[in-house]
């Protein structure tokens, strides 16, 4: 009977592992082609059966991507977007976020439901108003309209909150009764604290912002300004059999994605988690 | 200054750098969205206000209804399956297994990858004649190439390939939000589950599934509000050319940012996004109900 039981368990395992092995499989598989096609010539890029490993691995695809289109200007752009609208949010939030979980002030719970309300409203039913706002404004054409359209988010108030909400009302507290002012409780208890949730709201939003597509593609409208993922379909259409190539493009954008993602993320289960967007 | 102004003045003070922002480039916005759906205007001359037209210009036009019918099947196709998968996927990543970690980024990782790039890749593969996939599809089965499916080439197969590629991308991220659910399980329930005889299937049924079920309602949630919003997985799956979009995957996004940025019918456009706010609500109110009713 145990012996059985264990046996089943055991085939079960086995079958999981599987399970597992093929599903690993069928999410790594686009990557390594893309990285394998990124180093040959067109014309080996369909040989079939596939060879994995090209066998003379053509390097010159990786540099000349960067003189077909001006691939260093667009992610120059793309980083300099990136940063500045993470830092922004990650500090606005923040800031906003320890109010509103910590902070008794008139009118906070109607503020805070406006901030609800909004995250469901999708940015596409006023994506045209705002380009009209920003237009009258001047900002057409300028990364500043990308900034200000992305800097200041909701659903990043509504993360930090909700991990501040965890953090004990005594801390803050003990802390003013120490004399520390509430910029001070903000600098050197909450954000320290927030770690996780720093750093899950930070992938979020540089994600996003790397990755926008309609965004820039209504904003910006001079080469010099555009950004990566912009430049990457451009370069697509123009040059749409030129698989090499364009595998060798995708390949560096996606890069400082990965890096980011892998530099934050044993944190990210723990911060989605605490900040509770489990709901 | 009293002390209750002056707290209330410090709690502005922290909220204020994201408010400002917040209500001129959001607040705003959505409010100008509701006027500018019963006006006409291309953006240069005055506008003029027109009642209704557009609502009734709306009620006739076909393309949109098409549109509309197009995002409610893709819809119906990525909810239940992307649910499916990404709750199997957690249940077997919160068990104690090798490798566990590495297959949590390698899961995650579509989600955070460029959608220009990956979708680049699939249409490589998804290719009809030269693509793996058929290549593989015609070696195992004998079928000539040109009678296998030409994916996203093919109005018949369009919608499928893009709801294949959908849940490919983004199941991770759900993948994530069930594992911090399943996290937040008190293990004693299943302790106590099983000391009364229940078996693996009896426990998940009546420990995990109720257990998880505000965290299913959010999944749901997010997953309905963001298939009506979708229209980059469409474009850049077909080609990388738009004009490749036919009437069997025009989405209600790409028609309102055709009507407003081509055809700068911004009032019409306007009309169309209000009945997308409308959609999204009123899913919004149903689940939030649902979720009250069932979800304890």
């Amino acid at each position: 009977m145990v012996g059985k039981s264990k046996g089943l368990r055991i085939s079960l395992m086995v079958l999981v592992y599987i399970l597992l092995f093929a599903t690993v499989l069928a999410m790594l598989v686009p990557y390594i082609w893309m990285l394998s096609s990124s180093l040959k010539l067109n014309k080996d890029v369909f040989s079939f059966p596939m060879q994995w490993i090209p066998a003379n691995p053509r390097w010159e695809n990786f540099t000349d991507i960067w003189t077909r289109i001006p691939l260093g200007r667009f992610i120059f752009n793309t980083a300099k977007l990136s940063i500045i609208v993470t830092i922004l949010q990650l500090l606005t939030s923040s800031f906003a976020a320890y109010a509103f979980s910590k902070l008794h002030f008139r009118g906070k719970n109607f503020i805070f439901l406006g901030y609800i309300a909004t995250i469901a409203i999708p940015w596409q039913a006023y994506m045209v108003p705002q380009f009209i706002l920003m237009r009258y404004m001047g900002l057409n054409n300028t990364h500043l309209a990308i900034i200000l359209l992305q800097a200041f988010s909701a659903f990043g108030v509504f993360m930090m909150r909700q991990f501040y909400q965890g953090v004990p009302d005594e801390l803050c507290e003990a802390a003013r009764i120490d004399g520390l002012s509430e910029y001070g409780i903000w600098a050197r208890i909450m954000l320290p604290l927030s770690k996780p949730a720093l750093s899950t709201l930070t992938i979020f939003t540089f994600v996003a912002t790397w990755n926008d597509f309609l965004g820039p593609m209504i904003y910006l409208t001079d080469t010099k300004l555009k950004t990566i993922q912009i430049g990457l379909r451009m370069f697509i259409s123009q040059y749409s059999a030129e698989y090499g190539l364009i595998m060798a493009a995708s390949v560096v954008s996606i890069i400082p994605v990965v890096i980011v993602f892998l530099a934050l993320q044993k944190y990210f289960v723990q911060g989605v988690a605490a900040s509770g967007i489990k709901g | 200054m009293s002390r209750g102004v002056k707290d209330n003045l410090i709690a502005y003070s922290f909220i204020a750098p994201n408010f400002i922002g917040f209500a001129l480039f959001t607040l705003v916005p959505m409010i100008f969205a509701f006027i500018l759906a019963f006006v006409k205007w291309d953006g240069a001359n005055p506008m003029k206000f027109i009642g209704l037209d557009n609502f009734t210009r709306l009620i006739k036009d076909s393309t949109f209804h098409k549109a509309l019918w197009n995002t409610v099947v893709y819809t119906i196709g990525v909810v239940p399956l992307t649910m499916i998968v990404a709750l199997a996927l957690a249940i077997l990543l919160n068990q104690k297994i090798m490798g566990r970690n590495f297959m949590r980024t390698v899961f995650f990782f579509p989600y955070v990858a460029s959608l220009v790039a990956v979708a680049a890749v699939w249409n490589f593969i998804f290719s009809p004649t030269m693509g793996p996939i058929n290549n593989i599809l015609h070696t195992i089965t004998g079928i000539p190439l040109e009678d296998l499916p030409r994916w996203a080439a093919d109005k018949q197969w369009a919608m499928f390939t893009v709801v294949l590629f959908t849940v490919w991308k983004n199941m991770g991220y759900y993948m994530v939000i069930y594992l911090a659910g399943l996290q937040g399980i008190n293990p004693e329930l299943y302790e106590a589950a099983e000391l009364d005889g229940a078996g693996p299937w009896r426990r998940f049924r009546n420990v995990t599934v109720p257990q998880l079920a505000p965290t299913t309602f959010f999944v749901l949630m997010i997953l309905v509000i963001n298939s009506f919003k979708v229209y980059d997985i469409f474009i850049n799956l077909f080609a990388g050319a738009d004009n490749q979009l036919n009437d069997s995957t025009r989405v209600m996004v790409y028609q309102i940012y055709n009507t407003a940025f081509r055809s700068l019918d911004y009032g019409y456009a306007s009309a169309m996004a209000i009945v997308l706010f409308l959609l999204v609500l009123g899913i919004t109110i149903v689940q939030f109900r649902g979720e009250k009713k069932y979800g304890q």
